[in-house]
């Protein structure tokens, strides 16, 4: 089933009050972001602060335990997970460590979106996988390979080629950069934003690599303690006047935001 | 006070063991429906059936070999202070194909498949391989535990099959060549007694067996935690929980097949 046409105006992302507790520890307390049709945002905030909870809370791989979460005006918390799985279709995700399935070659792991999901022939994705591969700056010989055979940053990059190959409208990018060395870091900023500009998509990106966020973002949102504390264009990141934010940009030790060095 | 704390730490083991026994219940009842549901994937089926029944056919059919042999050896070695040793052969067919076929076949595939499966969707888990899968618009469960269950219920049974004829030739080869039994009696003995029942009531606990085996893989893979020790934990549970499961439903399925025949 076609989902309704949201009138204009409506966010492509909209997360209000939202709340996800594991166990005692609260990660998301009453959240709110909102992001619009074709708008680049990058979450930054540091390691256990709620980056990849509220990711998985939007994509629908976890269910916030409170508050809303719209997709194109559509609510996602309280539905079945059949209503859900319609409006995943809609995404793409890069994930932190790739996630690439081991137990296939490269161009089947680019080609699942579209054979598994979307039924078409192995042929015409295995085609469609390779072109993909070509954006991506990886020859028809890499999609022979097995991931293992790949190093980190051309894991990534068949990674990457994964989550756009189905024309996503919304691309989630969960740590793109961590891991890889400065230039092959570049090397997937720029990918990142060729790609996202190529398909007219929605992005929302999560990470701490501040490099990349000033090249990838059009707007920046900051976590701290499952709230953002703040959100503005990328040119404002450096006079926001806010000392959580300053702290975290310089990656000072000394500052408001104080280091947890034990798991609550 | 440390009596109400004893008494507390019982309470939260019995609780937790509830909760665990309704998840279990549960991803069980999930994993039924969508054996039901479309899309079934004939291909993943396909390949868990050479998977868990080709590459086992080894190391079952060397066990059931050796049990055989084993049985009718301690069953002479028995029966003969009753001068009952023409009994052997019947011996040896009736437990290979009503008890140790499926049993003995369940335990070596517990320790074979269950734990590759575990580890396998353990560490799928742990490295969001899963995860993946539903942003991919594809079930997890229809992709990775439909087809490991559905063949693990299919393969079993001709699993037990093969390991009934290799069992009860380990008989014959023991009898014949080292108890000295006549070659063409023994199996006239085996035959006479061959009960088309005992083995059709093998092969149901062997279906039962495969399914609890693959089960048993798949949820604690899939629902394992932690990194390479909560893929290692997930591993160790499927295989103990698997076997003491097999263990229990022989039982039961004993009681119900076999009892008031």
């Amino acid at each position: 089933m076609m989902s309704p046409k949201p009138p204009a105006g409506t966010p492509k992302i909209a997360v209000r009050s939202v709340r996800k507790s594991f166990g005692r520890k609260v990660v998301l307390d009453g959240l709110d972001l909102e992001i619009g049709v074709g708008e680049s945002v990058v979450v930054i905030g540091g390691s256990g602060t709620g980056k990849s909870v509220l990711a998985k809370c939007i994509i629908g791989l976890m269910q916030a335990d409170g508050g809303s979460v719209k997709i194109d005006g559509e609510e996602m918390v309280g539905r079945s997970a059949g209503e859900r799985e319609r409006v995943m279709r809609k995404f793409g995700m890069l994930f932190q460590g790739a996630a690439l399935f081991d137990s296939l070659p490269v161009w089947e792991n680019v080609a699942f979106g579209l054979i598994q999901g979307r039924n078409v022939a192995r042929a015409e994705a295995k085609r469609t996988a390779l072109d993909t591969l070509a954006q991506v700056g990886l020859g028809p010989e890499v999609g022979e390979l097995r991931p293992s055979e790949l190093s980190g940053g051309m894991q990534k990059r068949v990674a990457l080629a994964r989550a756009i190959c189905v024309e996503p409208e919304i691309i989630i990018f969960d740590e793109p950069t961590t891991g890889l060395d400065p230039i092959m870091a570049d090397v997937i900023n720029d990918l990142i934003i060729k790609c996202v500009r190529q398909l007219g998509a929605t992005a929302m990106s999560i990470t701490h690599d501040m490099v990349s966020a000033r090249k990838i973002a059009d707007r920046i949102a900051m976590i701290h303690k499952g709230r953002i504390i703040w959100s503005g264009p990328t040119a404002e990141i450096d006079r926001s006047g806010n000392p959580f934010v300053e702290q975290f940009i310089h990656g000072r030790a000394e500052g408001p935001i104080q280091m947890e060095v034990r798991a609550t | 006070m440390p009596l109400l704390g004893f008494l507390a730490s019982i309470g939260a083991v019995f609780l937790n063991g509830l909760a665990a026994s309704g998840r279990m219940a549960l991803f069980t009842l999930s994993a039924l429906s969508h054996c039901v549901r479309p899309p079934i994937y004939l291909r993943l089926i396909g390949r868990q059936v050479i998977d868990i029944g080709y590459y086992s056919l080894p190391v079952v059919g060397l066990t059931a070999l050796f049990t055989g042999m084993v049985l009718a050896l301690q069953t002479y070695t028995g029966f003969s202070n009753f001068a009952a040793e023409s009994a052997v052969p019947t011996v040896v067919v009736l437990s290979v194909t009503r008890e140790l076929g499926p049993v003995i076949a369940g335990l070596m595939v517990a320790g074979r498949i269950g734990a590759a499966i575990a580890a396998e969707l353990g560490t799928m888990r742990v490295t969001d391989q899963i995860d993946a899968l539903t942003t991919l618009s594809t079930s997890p469960f229809k992709y990775l535990v439909v087809p490991r269950v559905l063949a693990g219920t299919i393969t079993l049974p001709i699993l037990v099959f093969v390991a009934d004829i290799i069992g009860v030739f380990g008989g014959f080869l023991v009898g014949s060549y080292k108890l000295r039994f006549n070659a063409a009696a023994y199996l006239q003995r085996t035959a006479d007694y061959m009960q088309a029942n005992d083995i059709t009531a093998g092969l149901v606990k062997a279906g039962v067996f495969g399914f609890v085996v693959a089960l048993m893989g798949c949820y604690f893979g899939y629902n394992s935690k932690g990194g390479a020790q909560g893929v290692g934990a997930a591993t160790t549970y499927a295989v103990v929980s698997a076997s003491i499961l097999i263990l229990l439903l022989d039982y039961v399925l004993t009681a119900i097949l076999f009892v008031g025949r």
